[in-house]
């Protein structure tokens, strides 16, 4: 008899299909696919804001980063787009402006179509840094110099389309100035290095990363690339109080996708679960300590500010 | 004296107990080939979410020291280095292991962690202010001559001649290119899909040395030739104290490189171990005995890498600039628990920074006792039948090759370049060189541009480039460098004889 009722029960499992695979999903632990190596601040956040994805009031089952690092992402990204099973169980961290700024540059195999955003965790604005004893004390003095010497302030960031350099673009566009920005090959770390050292003017930086160097008293944070300012840095004005057209596709959005083809109902089920596992008092706590601003978005209001961020970043770097 | 006031703190049972964790565990994660220290450091990291910030940080300095540590052992008696830091070590440490001598070469290599790793630690703790000014000290034009200080050593490092050893640095350094570039984001050479990332140096690291040994074990068939099966020497540890204090050049001369090195953001680790072995070799009057199994060639090897344990952290704990990917590690599992590493840490979070601190230091004595300890056992390995420790060594070549980035990308690099080594091996050329052309052309290649960007932007590349007194000292080390190798090759030739050109033909088949 019982074994009558199980041969029913999977006959019925086949008979309604993967729907029923859907309703009990998941049913072992996930896969977070991280694009830049252990320990940077894409993985350290990870890290932190799936640890309560084993909770029965999460997924009841944990995620697992795997990090695969290289060439700015693109070795992640290109291995989620063409390779990644779209089952559920591979879900990918993304990192806004830099994926998209990276498909219009070309040479990738992905682009915002690729790809279907589940939710979003944090947002990093990028801002601007310069050593402690520096004589520049606002992004006007620093203007002013750049004015003086055209093509001669040099500043730091950590890369070609990342969010510093679309943070620099935007500086050069709205002050009308021609800035020598330096992308740097060690990440926002190497480029803070490089201020922090003399061997530039100033920087684009993370605004966690910045923030901490300024609490071990190393530089001065002259502007917030965002459209309000910060909590963590309530007293730095934002470059458009600042008298400067900047928004804030700079901005550097961290979230969890997963590849196109995924079936619906598991991406709702995510797109349900994930912004309340985000919401979590412990995560908020630790997110908080280490210093990274959190900035959760449902996947309705990511697909608004994914298409958004598209035209803006095609309308900046069609100059290049 | 705050620094015996913290001490006690590390011997409660609790923190003593994950002190032995983070040390055996570390000593194994270091032991398994392409586990890095930074990889075993981030495996650790999770565990430390539930401790408090003081105990986490225990074990993951304990981790952190051991790894360095343990890598010796995969390379001693497997020749595959489980990390850049522990390539010069196979040099000589496997050689050592092959005529019997694992135990005492694993013995020699622990001792001089040992000395090594605790001396940069009390670097550390002692003199943190002044070093972070050095550490800060080495813009882009600096790294450049830095790097190419590095390219000098090729032609000498472990080859039958320098021409050959220059060619396998070239080899390296066209390696080095392939993949998207690090600062302008060029594609260069990406021919298959596994190499767009580039060529990861770990799995690199392994085939190159570890395959063309496998294949000369199958190559060798079942004979079973008498010969074949070694007698493993025991070798007391009182005798490998003597000899490591005997051997105080080479002890020295490892320790105070690897600290220096160890304190340069982004180079040192990887070149500390090799720098090392190559100064000691220059100022040992046995110099033609490195590379045929000399103590001092592990002694150098392996204090370096492990001094530069303390200094690498420097940068991260004044700064709070991560000047490693290890140190980026850790700088997570400090942020994790909201502490904000700065030069003000020592004054806001005593606790942490000494406990921190003198985890390390008991992580290194714990390290030498258990390594001393399992040496005379983990030597036997070279009795294993050699078709047996083929097929070993190929699998944890492939293991390890995978477990870097979960990519099978990685593990046909790791396969193709071990192929390809098999045959230039057969010509003579090594792949000491190969990898250090592998490890230094991108740091070469992204300083020069960077500098350039700087120097056009503000004065001129002769300026920027060749001006400044640290640019200028390190121009003339490298001259003297160059100068010294062309001196000894000319001598060389005109006392080489066919004997010797025979022997060492027959030392490299």
């Amino acid at each position: 008899m019982k074994k009558l009722l199980v041969a029913a029960s999977i006959a019925m499992m086949g008979l309604t299909g993967t729907a029923a695979a859907d309703e009990n999903y998941p049913e072992r632990p996930i896969m977070l696919m991280v694009s830049y190596g252990a320990g940077g601040a894409t993985d350290f956040q990870a890290r932190i804001v799936t640890m309560t994805a084993g909770n029965e009031d999460a997924l009841g089952m944990p995620i697992a980063i795997i990090n695969k690092p290289g060439a700015g992402g693109r070795v992640g990204w290109n291995w989620f787009a063409t390779q990644a099973d779209a089952d559920g169980y591979t879900l990918g961290a993304y990192n806004i402006p830099h994926f998209i700024a990276q498909s219009i540059e070309g040479g990738v195999e992905y682009g915002a179509d690729s790809f279907e955003p589940i939710a979003n965790w944090g947002a990093d604005p990028a801002v601007f840094v310069v050593a402690a004893d520096s004589e520049f004390n606002s992004m006007a003095d620093v203007v002013d110099y750049a004015k003086e010497n055209p093509g001669r302030l040099t500043f730091s960031g950590a890369g070609l389309f990342v969010g510093h350099h679309i943070a620099a673009l935007q500086l050069e566009k709205a002050a009308g100035v021609k800035l020598a920005y330096i992308p740097n090959n060690q990440g926002g770390a190497g480029a803070m290095k490089a201020v922090i050292a003399g061997e530039v003017l100033g920087g684009v930086n993370n605004l966690s990363d910045a923030f901490r160097a300024r609490e071990a008293g190393n530089v001065k944070i002259l502007g917030v690339f965002d459209l309000e300012r910060n909590d963590f840095l309530p007293d730095v004005p934002t470059l458009r109080e600042q008298g400067f057209d900047i928004d804030n596709a700079s901005v550097n959005f961290r979230g969890v996708m997963v590849p196109k083809g995924t079936p619906q109902p598991v991406i709702d089920k995510l797109a349900e679960v994930l912004p309340t596992m985000f919401e979590n008092g412990r995560v908020q706590g630790r997110m908080k300590a280490g210093g990274s601003p959190m900035h959760i978005m449902t996947r309705a209001e990511v697909i608004e500010m994914w298409k958004a961020r598209e035209v803006t970043l095609k309308e900046l770097l069609a100059g290049l | 004296m705050e620094f015996l006031l913290y001490f006690g703190d590390v011997f409660t049972p609790f923190n003593f107990g994950l002190l032995l964790i983070g040390t055996i565990g570390g000593l194994i994660l270091g032991a398994t080939p392409g586990l890095s220290p930074t990889m075993a450091v981030a495996l650790l990291i999770p565990f430390t979410f539930r401790l408090e910030p003081a105990q986490g940080l225990i074990l993951l300095g304990a981790a952190y020291t051991s790894t360095v540590a343990g890598g010796a052992v995969s390379a001693i008696l497997l020749k595959i280095p489980g990390a850049p830091a522990n390539i010069a070590t196979t040099l000589d440490g496997h050689t050592m292991a092959q005529q019997g001598h694992g135990a005492r070469a694993l013995q020699l290599s622990f001792l001089a962690s040992a000395v090594g790793g605790v001396f940069g630690v009390l670097l550390l703790i002692f003199l943190t202010p002044v070093l972070a000014q050095w550490a800060l000290a080495f813009g882009p034009s600096h790294l450049f001559w830095l790097a190419i200080l590095g390219v000098t050593v090729i032609g000498s490092l472990d080859s039958s001649s320098v021409v050959k050893g220059l060619l396998s640095g070239c080899i390296g350094l066209w390696l080095a290119t392939i993949g998207f570039d690090d600062i302008l984001g060029a594609q260069r050479f990406i021919f298959h899909s596994s190499v767009s990332g580039g060529i990861n140096v770990i799995p690199a690291l392994i085939g190159l040395f570890a395959i063309p040994q496998v294949i000369t074990m199958f190559a060798k068939g079942r004979r079973r030739l008498n010969a074949e099966v070694l007698a493993v020497e025991r070798h007391p540890i009182h005798k490998a104290f003597r000899e490591v204090f005997r051997r105080s050049r080479a002890l020295s001369i490892g320790t105070l490189t690897g600290s220096i090195i160890g304190l340069i953001p982004g180079v040192g680790g990887q070149i500390a171990g090799l720098v090392a072995y190559d100064q000691a070799r220059k100022m040992s009057p046995e110099r033609d005995k490195f590379g045929t199994g000399h103590s001092e060639g592990v002694i150098a090897a392996e204090s370096a890498n492990n001094a530069m344990v303390g200094p690498s952290l420097v940068p991260l704990l004044t700064l709070s600039i991560p000047g490693s990917p290890t140190a980026a590690v850790l700088l997570g599992g400090l942020l994790i628990h909201g502490i904000f590493p700065g030069s003000d840490l020592f004054d806001t979070n005593p606790d942490v920074a000494w406990t921190f601190s003198h985890s390390m230091l008991g992580g290194q004595i714990q390290m030498c006792i258990f390594g001393l300890y399992v040496a005379g056992l983990a030597a036997k390995v070279a009795q294993v039948p050699i078709a047996v420790m083929g097929a070993v060594v190929l699998g944890l070549a492939v293991f390890g090759s995978y477990s870097v980035q979960n990519s099978m990308g990685d593990v046909y690099v790791m396969a193709a370049l071990g192929t390809g080594m098999y045959f230039l091996e057969r010509f003579g050329f090594s792949a000491a060189p190969l990898v250090l052309g592998l490890i230094l052309g991108p740091i070469a290649e992204a300083n020069f541009i960077q500098g350039s960007m700087i120097a056009n932007a503000t004065s001129s590349m002769g300026a920027y480039f060749l001006t400044g007194t640290l640019n200028i000292v390190l121009i003339a080390i490298v001259v003297l460098s160059i100068g010294y190798s062309v001196w000894m090759e000319l001598r060389h030739r005109r006392f080489i004889t066919k004997d010797d050109a025979a022997r060492k033909k027959e030392a490299l088949s």
